[in-house]
């Protein structure tokens, strides 16, 4: 039961009556003919790797390699924490687990790529973050990655995920798509909507360059990872409230792909340009490649 | 892999920073190392373009290094693996090629020395999101990936030898996923590459050793 975009997933949804996460475990069965609990123990595992990456550096802030980021976890999370946050509890503890699954990345600590390394803070971010609020359940949790993984099957499958291919917006902006799609699937929102909020995102994120200063995953990638967790609880709060995409989920995936492929190389991932060919960019960059 | 897995989205467990250049670089080192007949006693390391530029800044050294020392992607070793390797007394080198720009952007090559002498180069390119393939054993094209339990056949470029491999591997019911030849030359001394869905019998290489014109066999499981 494959698709190959999604409509077809969609199809696959109604057909069967089930949920994204459901369709994407039977699939998983089925291709990789690996028994069912292998595929929930190899889930779950993963959700173990985010949670203690999304958890350690609020408490024990660690410096990167490059010393361009640590302690933006802690920060955010103590001015949530004294109730001081603008954002409210949901959107400023998932900027903070996002900052924080980045700085254990940039520290060489271990993470799960959700899709990739440097995006992988945005997918822990917004599902940790919604299982504190609405004391979600470790099932329901593992359950929503594959809602997030489905997503991200059809951006690898029919577009990018590779910064160097399509640019930051293939990047965080899918990775922060997974996660608008399986907030949808675990507030009780339907297949179609988990795809409109997807497609929403990838709307407010298209265009985005990767433009990482001396080339390193520090800056600014951890902090659109943190506005990446934010929109994508943005796009599922629009979405849950009746709002629609005007452009279907698979549309706007070739939007962003042909977006990324026009963008020049100097702002995919070569840190020619962008921040990292700012005076500031440029200078620390030059330093450090010495 | 045929299909993308959620694995493949959600995955690989990493020690990050960076996909391509931390764990791209540490699989490339753990295969190299899989191939040696012998544990490996002293490295060197040449790091060619984005990964001679930016490799330091992205730990792409200590994860070739722990690798090298048989350490997965996700091993929490590898921040430590110069550490390790010195108290382990394995001698390591790393040169930086920022020079030469035709050669794919992500590369390194692996020469190793083994305890009893035998030694071997290892080209290895890592393709993004942890993907890498092996593109050169001692200087000789190739090209295999390691995501299927792999056999490499060292042998003289003779009829034959094949038939011989593939009859060693049927005998088995092992069924071939994919199957490559390179050879440096007509007659000289040729590579043939076997990728497998099952794990290969360990013993496989003695058989086909007896074969005259063979020369080395390799095995590398996934």
């Amino acid at each position: 039961m494959d698709f190959k975009n999604g409509a077809e997933l969609l199809e696959l949804c109604e057909k069967t009556g089930s949920s994204i996460s459901k369709v994407m475990i039977d699939r998983e069965q089925e291709l990789s003919e690996k028994p069912l609990e292998e595929i929930m123990d190899r889930m779950r595992k993963a959700l173990c790797i985010m949670r203690e990456a999304a958890e350690t550096p609020i408490k024990e802030p660690k410096k990167s390699i490059g010393g361009l980021i640590g302690g933006e976890a802690r920060s955010i999370w103590t001015r949530h924490s004294e109730g001081k946050s603008m954002l409210g509890p949901v959107v400023s503890r998932a900027m903070a687990y996002a900052c924080a699954v980045l700085e254990v990345n940039a520290s060489m600590g271990l993470i799960v790529a959700a899709p990739t390394a440097g995006s992988s803070g945005v997918v822990p971010g917004v599902l940790l973050s919604l299982q504190d609020e609405y004391g979600l359940s470790e099932e329901q949790l593992t359950d929503s990655l594959f809602n997030a993984s489905a997503i991200g099957c059809l951006a690898m499958r029919n577009a990018t995920v590779a910064g160097a291919v399509g640019g930051c917006q293939a990047e965080v902006g899918v990775a922060s798509a997974m996660a608008a799609s399986a907030a949808v699937e675990l507030m009780g929102g339907k297949p179609s909507q988990c795809l409109d909020a997807a497609a929403i995102t990838l709307m407010d994120m298209l265009g985005l360059v990767c433009d990482p200063i001396g080339g390193l995953v520090e800056c600014p990638c951890q902090q659109r990872n943190a506005s990446g967790a934010s929109l994508a609880l943005t796009a599922a709060e629009m979405v849950l409230s009746g709002v629609k995409s005007f452009i279907p989920f698979d549309e706007m995936l070739q939007a962003m792909y042909q977006v990324g492929r026009k963008l020049p190389s100097e702002l995919r991932e070569t840190a020619l340009g962008g921040c990292a060919a700012t005076p500031t960019g440029a200078c620390f960059g030059c330093a450090m490649n010495k | 892999m045929a299909f993308i897995s959620a694995f493949d989205v959600i995955g690989p467990n990493m020690i990050g920073p960076s996909s391509s250049h931390t764990a791209g670089a540490c699989s490339i080192a753990l295969l190299a190392r899989k191939m040696m007949p012998e544990p490996i006693e002293s490295v060197s390391f040449t790091l060619y373009g984005s990964f001679a530029k930016t490799g330091r800044g992205h730990g792409t050294d200590r994860a070739l290094l722990g690798g090298i020392m048989g350490f997965e992607t996700d091993d929490r070793r590898i921040p430590d693996s110069y550490a390790i390797a010195d108290r382990d007394g394995l001698s390591y080198s790393f040169s930086f090629d920022t020079a030469e720009e035709d050669i794919y952007p992500n590369t390194v090559d692996i020469r190793m020395k083994g305890e009893k002498g035998f030694s071997m180069t290892v080209r290895g390119e890592s393709l993004g999101g942890g993907k890498v393939r092996i593109s050169r054993i001692n200087g000789a094209e190739v090209d295999f990936s390691g995501e299927y339990s792999t056999l490499i056949v060292v042998q003289k470029d003779k009829p034959g030898v094949l038939a011989h491999i593939t009859r060693c591997l049927s005998d088995r019911g092992i069924n071939i996923a994919f199957m490559k030849l390179f050879r440096e030359a007509k007659g000289e001394t040729a590579y043939s590459i076997v990728e497998s869905d099952d794990r290969l019998p360990e013993d496989i290489a003695l058989e086909i050793r007896e074969n005259k014109y063979v020369k080395d066999v390799m095995l590398v499981q996934a």
